[in-house]
C-alpha cells in the first residue's frame, strides 16, 4: 500500500468509553493484538458524564435482591421489547463486573459494614446502584483507563474513523480514519472490529450528550451492511436542566429522586401521583404517606411514583408543562432541599450542587431545581447476538449504547454502566477469539482511496453552506418533529426534511486546512447523524404503537402485535429500508417470572 | 433580562509556527459560559477555530484554557462572572501549541504510562471490605477530571521544559497519593516517587491547588503527605523495621528505583514508551535499559 499510514491489528476497538475500554482490556488479555481508537483524548468519553451508578444485584443493602429480580425489572422497564438473553446475561454478570472494578482500584461508596453501598433508582425494585457520590461514570472510566494503560494497550487518540472496510464476502477487514490534529489519513487493517461508539444525542437540540455522540458507530455499521434495530426507541431523560439557555439539556441525575427528591408543579403539587399507569400500579405507592415510608422500609411499602421508569416520568413532565402547570422557564420543580438536610445533599450529590451553583446560581440545598426532559440515550442500535455481541457482518462486533436490544423500548437508570461492562467484556472476548481463528486481512488500496477522496471532497465544494448551520437545522427538525411525542404527519414531514438536509450535507463546504479543523470534522459527523436520524424516523413511522421511549399520539397504547417484532433498518440498494423481524420467545422458566404481575 | 450588550472576545489563533490574538464581536446572550461564546464564534465567524471540548458540564476536563490570563475550564466560566470589557482566551501556556486553543498534552499521557499500577492484596473469601472513612481521601483524589490545569500552572515545568523529563507534576502526585493511600494496594512506590517522579522539585507554592476546578487539596492532601512518606522511607529505620515485621513489602531497592528512573527519563517523551511493570518482581523480565 502506498505512503498511507497503515497499522495491522487482530482487533481494533472504536470508541474509548466504558464499553470500548472494557472490550480492549478483554481482547488484549485474551491474546489478540489490540488497538483502541477514539475521537477525543483518552478518558474524556461520554461515560464520564454518567452520574447515578451502575446497577448490579449484589444484594449488599437488600439481601432479597438477585439477578432474577434485576432481570424482571429490566424487561418490564423496557416494556418487554428487550432481547431477553441480553437482559439475562446482563443481570447475571453485572455483580462480577462491578467487583472486578474494585480489584482494579475503583473506590465505591461503602455500607457501614464495609461493602459496596447501593442506591435507589427508578424502576429498580431494590437499592441496586453501586455508586461514587454522583460521579460514578468518572470512576468507571478512570479505573478502566488506568487498567488499559497499565496493560500497555496501543491507544490512537483524537482519531476519527470515517468508514469501515469490507471484503468481497461482506466481512469487515479494516477501517479508515484521520488524525484530528494533522488531518492525515490512517488505515487500520484488522481481522475484527468492535464498535463502542456510544449514542446519537447530538442529533437533537436539547440533549445531555457530549459532542462525540453523533452516532458514528451506528452509521459505520449501517454502511458496512449491518442491521440496526428499534432505532425509534430513544430515551428522553425526565430531568435535564432547563435554565439558563446555555445549560439547557444538561443532565440532573436520577439519584436526586433516588435520594428522596420529588417533582412538583407550579401549584406545589406532587403531580406524579396522577400519572401511575395500570402497568405499574401494583408496585407504586398511591399516597404521599406510603411513598415517603418506602425509602426506609421497602418490604412493607411501595415505591414513590417519582421513581417510575424514565419514559413514564418524562411524559408526565411533558404533560404538566403543556397544560400550563410548569415552572417559569418551562420545566417543573425538582425539590430535594425541603426533603433532606443540606449536609447530606452536598455529600450525596456533590456535582449536582456544583453544577447548579456555578451554572444557574441555584443552591439546591435551599431551592428547588427547574428540570425538563432531555434527549439522553438510544435503546435501539446495531443488531447483535446476545452471547458474543457479533453483528450481522462477519468480524464486526458492537457493545454499549451503539448495540441494540439490551434495553428494549426504555432503559432503566444504572443499566447503562453495567451494560458497558458486561457486553464490553463479551465483545472483546468474542472479537479476540474470532481474530485469532482467522487469517490475516489486507484491505485493498482502492477501498481506502475511495474513503479518503470522499472525506476530502468537502474542501472542494463551493456551496458556501456552513456545517454548523446545517447541524442546527437537523437538531431543530428532530426536536420538533421526532421528539418525545410523535405523530405520523410530523414524522413524514421529518422524513422529507431529512432528505433535503442530506442533499445539502453532501455539498457542505469547509473553510481552512486539514489541521485540527472542527468544521471539517462536523461535516463528516453530520453524515453519521443524518443516517441515524433517518433510521429513527423510519422506525418511528413504522412502529404504530406507543411503547417505552417511543410515544405516538396517534397510537397511544402498546400493541401486542408490535411487542413480538424488532424494527430492522438496513441498507438496500443504497437506500435505508425498514422490515419487521420476529423476536425470539423467552423460555418458559424466564417467562414465569412475569406471570404474577400480568 | 439584561439589556443588549456586546461581547468583545480576543482569541489566540495560530499554530506551532506562531500566531496572534484575533478580536471577535458578538451580542451577549443570557446565562452563557465562555465556551458558548467560543462556539458561537466558531459557528458564525471562524468555522475552522480549533477548540477541545466534550461534556460542557465540568466533568470531562477537555476545555482548559487561560481566560483573561487565568487557567480555567471554559465550560464552567460564566460570562457574567468576568469583568465588563474585553475578554481574552488563550491556550494553556504550559503545553506546546497544536492549533488555536488546542495544545499538545501528550506529556501527561506519557507520564501516566510510567505509574506502577494498582496492585491489590489477594481477595479474601467474601470479598474486600473497606470502611468509608478509609477511602474518603482516595475519593477526593478520584474526583480529578484530568483537565491538566495543575500541570499547566506548575512552575517547575511551566517555565522549565527540561524538567518534564524528571518530574511527574501535580496531577500525577495526586494519582500516586491515591495509590499509596488505597487501603488495598500493596506496592511501595516511595523510592520511585522521590527519584523517578521528582517530587523533591515541588516547593509547595500551591498554584496547582488554586486552579483545581474540582477543589482537590492537591498540595495539602497529596503532595505534602507524599513528601513526608518519601522522607520516612529513606531516613526512618524504625519505620523500616516496622514494615518488615508487619510483612509489608520493602520499598523498591536502589537498583529497581534506578531502573524506573531510567525508564521514566528516557521514555517520557517517546511515543513508543510502554508502561513500567506493575511490580518489582516483574521488573527484571522486561528488558528495559537499566541506565
Amino acid at each position: 500500500m502506498s505512503d498511507q499510514e497503515t497499522h495491522h491489528y487482530d482487533v481494533v476497538v472504536i470508541g474509548a468509553g466504558g464499553a470500548g475500554l472494557r472490550a480492549a482490556i478483554e481482547s488484549l488479555t485474551t491474546g489478540a493484538r489490540t488497538a483502541l481508537v477514539c475521537k477525543s483524548l483518552l478518558g474524556k468519553a461520554h461515560t464520564v458524564m454518567a452520574e447515578g451508578g451502575v446497577a448490579a444485584a449484589m444484594g449488599n443493602v437488600w439481601p432479597e435482591d438477585n439477578w432474577k429480580v434485576h432481570f424482571r425489572d429490566t424487561m418490564r422497564g423496557g416494556k418487554m421489547l428487550n432481547n431477553w438473553r441480553m437482559a439475562q446475561l446482563h443481570a447475571q454478570e453485572a455483580p462480577e463486573r462491578v467487583y472486578e472494578l474494585e480489584e482494579w482500584g475503583a473506590l465505591f461508596d461503602r455500607t457501614p459494614d464495609g461493602r459496596i453501598l447501593q442506591r435507589d433508582f427508578g424502576g429498580h425494585r431494590f437499592a441496586r446502584l453501586a455508586h461514587v457520590g454522583d460521579r460514578t461514570g468518572l470512576e468507571l472510566i478512570r479505573t478502566l483507563q488506568q487498567r488499559a494503560v497499565g496493560l500497555g494497550i496501543d491507544v490512537f487518540m483524537e482519531c476519527k474513523i470515517v468508514r469501515l472496510l469490507v471484503d468481497r464476502d461482506g466481512a469487515t477487514n479494516g477501517a479508515v480514519g484521520f488524525w484530528r490534529e494533522s488531518g492525515r489519513f490512517v488505515t487500520f487493517a484488522a481481522k475484527a472490529i468492535v464498535l463502542a461508539t456510544g449514542g446519537v444525542g447530538k442529533t437533537w437540540q436539547f440533549t445531555s450528550n457530549s459532542w462525540e455522540s453523533t452516532g458514528d458507530g451506528h452509521a459505520l455499521a449501517l454502511w458496512a451492511g449491518a442491521d440496526l434495530i428499534d432505532m425509534e426507541c430513544v430515551q428522553f431523560h425526565p430531568t435535564g436542566m432547563v435554565w439558563p439557555p446555555s445549560a439547557r439539556g444538561l443532565l440532573v441525575t436520577e439519584g436526586v429522586r433516588g435520594d428522596g427528591g420529588v417533582l412538583k408543579n407550579i401549584d406545589g403539587e406532587r403531580f406524579m401521583f396522577n400519572y401511575i399507569s395500570p402497568y405499574f400500579a401494583a408496585e407504586t405507592a398511591d399516597t404521599i404517606a406510603e411513598a415517603d415510608k418506602w425509602y426506609t422500609n421497602k418490604a412493607d411499602y411501595r415505591r414513590p411514583p417519582e421513581l417510575l421508569p424514565r419514559d413514564e416520568v418524562a411524559r408526565a413532565i411533558n404533560t404538566e408543562v403543556k397544560s400550563g402547570r410548569g415552572s417559569p422557564h418551562g420545566g417543573v420543580f425538582l425539590d430535594i432541599a425541603s426533603r433532606r438536610p443540606a449536609e447530606e445533599i452536598r455529600r450525596r450529590l456533590p456535582s449536582m450542587y456544583h453544577q447548579f451553583k456555578q451554572l444557574a446560581d441555584v443552591d439546591i440545598t435551599t431551592d428547588a431545581m427547574e428540570v425538563g426532559p432531555t434527549c439522553h440515550y438510544i435503546m435501539g442500535g446495531v443488531r447483535v447476538e446476545a452471547d458474543t455481541a457479533a453483528t450481522t457482518v462477519p468480524g464486526l462486533f458492537a457493545a454499549g449504547e451503539v448495540a441494540g436490544g439490551m434495553h428494549g423500548a426504555n432503559r432503566l437508570g444504572g443499566n447503562s454502566l453495567s451494560d458497558l461492562l458486561v457486553f464490553g467484556r463479551r465483545a472483546g472476548l468474542a472479537a479476540a477469539q474470532y481474530a485469532l481463528s482467522h487469517p490475516a486481512v489486507a484491505p485493498t488500496e482502492s477501498a481506502v482511496v475511495s474513503v479518503t477522496e470522499h472525506a476530502l471532497s468537502f474542501f472542494a465544494h463551493d456551496s458556501g453552506e456552513n456545517p454548523y448551520a446545517l447541524h442546527q437545522d437537523l437538531q431543530e427538525t428532530m426536536q420538533s418533529l421526532v421528539g418525545i411525542i410523535r405523530v405520523e404527519s410530523e414524522l413524514v414531514e421529518a422524513r422529507e426534511k431529512l432528505a433535503e438536509l442530506a442533499e445539502r450535507a453532501s455539498k457542505l463546504s469547509v473553510e481552512g486546512n486539514r489541521s485540527f479543523n472542527p468544521g471539517w470534522h462536523l461535516a463528516l459527523d453530520l453524515e453519521s447523524m443524518l443516517a441515524c436520524a433517518f433510521c429513527t424516523t423510519l422506525g418511528a413511522i413504522e412502529r404504530r404503537e406507543s411503547r417505552g421511549g417511543h410515544t405516538r399520539d396517534d397510537y397511544p397504547t402498546p400493541d401486542p402485535a408490535f411487542e413480538t417484532i424488532n424494527m430492522v433498518t438496513r441498507l438496500s440498494g443504497g437506500e435505508v429500508a425498514v422490515t419487521h423481524l420476529p423476536r425470539p420467545a423467552m423460555p418458559a422458566e424466564l417467562a414465569e417470572l412475569f406471570e404474577e404481575s400480568k | 433580562m439584561p439589556e443588549e450588550r456586546e461581547i468583545v472576545m480576543k482569541l489566540w489563533r495560530g499554530d506551532a509556527g506562531g500566531g496572534a490574538f484575533e478580536t471577535y464581536k458578538l451580542p451577549a446572550q443570557e446565562g452563557e459560559v465562555v465556551l458558548d461564546v467560543v462556539h458561537r464564534i466558531q459557528a458564525t465567524k471562524a468555522p475552522d477555530l480549533a477548540v477541545r471540548w466534550n461534556c460542557k458540564a465540568g466533568k470531562c476536563g477537555s476545555c482548559s484554557a487561560e481566560i483573561n490570563g487565568r487557567p480555567r475550564l471554559m465550560c464552567m466560566t460564566r460570562m457574567s462572572s468576568l469583568p465588563i470589557g474585553e475578554i481574552t482566551v488563550s491556550p494553556m501556556r504550559g503545553f506546546p501549541i497544536m492549533r488555536d486553543l488546542v495544545t499538545d498534552v501528550s506529556y501527561n499521557f506519557e507520564v501516566a504510562k510510567q505509574i506502577p499500577s494498582f496492585t491489590p492484596a489477594p481477595k479474601p473469601p467474601g470479598g474486600y471490605r473497606m470502611s468509608q472513612v478509609d477511602i474518603d481521601r482516595g475519593q477526593e483524589f478520584h474526583k480529578c477530571i484530568e483537565c491538566f490545569l495543575c500541570q499547566n500552572v506548575c512552575h517547575v515545568i511551566r517555565d522549565h521544559e527540561d524538567n518534564k523529563r524528571v518530574y511527574a507534576g501535580p496531577r500525577f502526585f495526586v494519582r500516586l497519593a491515591e495509590l499509596e493511600m488505597h487501603p488495598l494496594d500493596t506496592l511501595d512506590r516511595r523510592a520511585y516517587i522521590s527519584e523517578a517522579m521528582g517530587i523533591g522539585l515541588c516547593n509547595i507554592t500551591k498554584c496547582c491547588t488554586e486552579v483545581c476546578p474540582e477543589d482537590i487539596h492537591i498540595t495539602d492532601n497529596a503532595i505534602i503527605p507524599l513528601k513526608e512518606r518519601v522522607v520516612d522511607a529513606r531516613y526512618d529505620p524504625v519505620a523500616w523495621l516496622g514494615r518488615k515485621l508487619l510483612g509489608r513489602p520493602a520499598p523498591l531497592s536502589a537498583v529497581q528505583a534506578a531502573r524506573y528512573t531510567g525508564a521514566a527519563s528516557s521514555a517520557a517523551r517517546s511515543p513508543s514508551a510502554r508502561a513500567v511493570p506493575a511490580s518489582p518482581e516483574t521488573a527484571s523480565s522486561t528488558g528495559l535499559p537499566a541506565d
